[in-house]
């Protein structure tokens, strides 16, 4: 599965942590780092990050 | 499978709830019924980056998930009447869907104020349409705006207006502090502080009595008969839900449409409401109904209700769903801070401490009910706002408030 976050659109709200925080992280600075092609098994958990991104940055393709 | 689900209302919470029923396993047909003429979009901008003009319509549409590339789109039209013992829809031109099984899913529209004086010149912002509007009102060079109603939208507004070539932004509201009924007084005495410092202009402890003017507003009447002169205003004032539709059903449409914790609608289990028009118990709390106008509720309610829906139309719905008891959470973006809350601070507003920061700088305030915490507020930059999400957890863990 390949996930990329329009970094244009993020403000770091972090939902997407709560959501799925083996793919979505907030560093130290409170910036989001993501893992952009986690396992499949995951998918689940990235759709529901992708629901509640508040500025619905985060795509999932394949 | 065959039958049909007709989801009545077509913005987030409708695109929510058709990929939620494909999601718990409905592969019958679904018609989703929306009287605005766009696909879903994301409404939180049309109060900030839209009236900025930052946020093009391209960036606010949702991106509906495959599984709903089949699913009949019937946008431009209103359900205006159901007869549920029948599972009819009728829709504005006379044409009536018979359904199988119905998501209410219709939303709110604004309130508007019904003292006198003309329409013309007076906004709210609901709809994309709404946002252009206002856009083009606040954007003539030198406009005198004034906001009546201190909530979130409001605040919001206010915020855009005064970054925008405005001559001034005057926000009126009767009760005595801005958005002090979710915040409390502590964050929000902060929060008026803040918009003064940035420009915005307060009236706060009256009303509004009418509007002057022959055709266009030129300003608002307030309750001690004084005028503060106005080129734009905007109505913020709350919200009703569009329930209309569904008079004569024998349902309790006293605000929204009263479900249980299935969202289930007047005992149908065909029949189930979602978004910010269902009025469901939160098994976190007190189990009291309660509408909730956070971001978060289409999402969180299209799940239980699917699943719920679904599972009495194909069978296969063996195990009791988990009680549905999601954790509020809401967040505003003004000027160059944000409000970022958890939990229920409503319910703490008699205990309300400061957890972090102090209230002149970044802040994290605590709300707490017998002692208990029951939300947080944070108020300021990311930094606090990550604050607040640390005790995320803690108020996931937290038993269950009782009555």
């Amino acid at each position: 599965m390949k996930v990329v976050v329009d970094m244009t659109k993020c403000q770091d709200h972090g939902q997407c942590v709560f959501a799925a925080p083996d793919v979505f992280q907030l560093d130290t600075d409170g910036h989001l780092t993501y893992v952009s092609d986690p396992d499949d098994a995951l998918r689940d958990e990235v759709e529901e990050a992708a629901d509640v991104c508040p500025l619905q940055a985060i795509r999932i393709e394949d | 499978m065959s039958g049909r689900i007709v989801v009545a209302g077509a913005s987030m919470a409708g695109l929510r709830a058709a990929e939620q029923l494909r999601a718990a396993g409905w592969t019958g047909a679904i018609t989703l019924v929306g009287d605005e003429p766009h696909m879903p979009y994301n409404r939180p901008p049309l109060s900030k980056e839209v009236l900025a003009g930052k946020a093009p319509f391209e960036s606010l549409a949702f991106r509906p998930r495959a599984s709903v590339a089949d699913v009949e789109w019937r946008l431009g039209r209103t359900a205006v009447a159901a007869r549920l013992d029948e599972r009819t829809v009728q829709l504005d031109g006379g044409e009536a869907l018979a359904y199988d099984g119905l998501v209410v899913a219709t939303g709110m529209r604004p309130r508007r104020l019904r003292c006198p004086g003309p329409l013309a010149g007076r906004h709210t912002v609901r709809t994309l349409a709404d946002a252009q509007g206002l856009r083009e009102a606040l954007t003539r060079p030198g406009a005198r705006v004034v906001v009546v109603g201190a909530g979130f939208i409001g605040c919001e507004v206010a915020a855009t207006a005064v970054g925008l070539d405005v001559a001034e932004v005057i926000v009126v509201d009767p009760l005595p502090l801005p958005m002090v009924g979710p915040l409390g007084e502590l964050l929000a005495r902060a929060l008026l502080k803040r918009h003064e410092e940035r420009g915005v202009q307060f009236r706060l402890g009256t009303g509004v009595q009418g509007f002057e003017g022959d055709r266009t507003v030129t300003g608002v009447v307030l309750d001690d008969g004084s005028v503060v002169p106005a080129d734009v205003v905007v109505e913020s004032v709350g919200s009703i839900a569009n329930t209309e539709w569904l008079d004569g059903n024998g349902l309790d449409l006293t605000d929204g449409v009263l479900t249980d914790e299935l969202l289930r609608v007047g005992g149908r289990p065909e029949v189930g409401a979602v978004g910010d028009v269902a009025r469901f118990p939160n098994a976190r709390y007190d189990g009291v109904p309660r509408r909730v106008e956070h971001w978060s509720i289409p999402t969180d309610t299209a799940k239980q209700a699917a699943k719920a829906l679904v599972a009495h139309l194909v069978g296969g719905g063996e195990t009791e769903p988990a009680p549905f008891a999601p954790l509020p959470t809401f967040w505003s973006d003004q000027h160059d801070f944000r409000l970022q809350s958890f939990g229920a601070p409503a319910l703490g507003l008699a205990d309300v401490r400061i957890l972090d920061g102090d209230a002149d700088g970044d802040v994290l305030a605590g709300y707490h009910t017998g002692g208990r915490l029951v939300g947080v507020v944070a108020l300021g930059g990311p930094g606090v706002a990550s604050a607040a999400a640390r005790y995320r957890a803690e108020l996931l863990k937290q038993p269950a408030l009782t009555a």
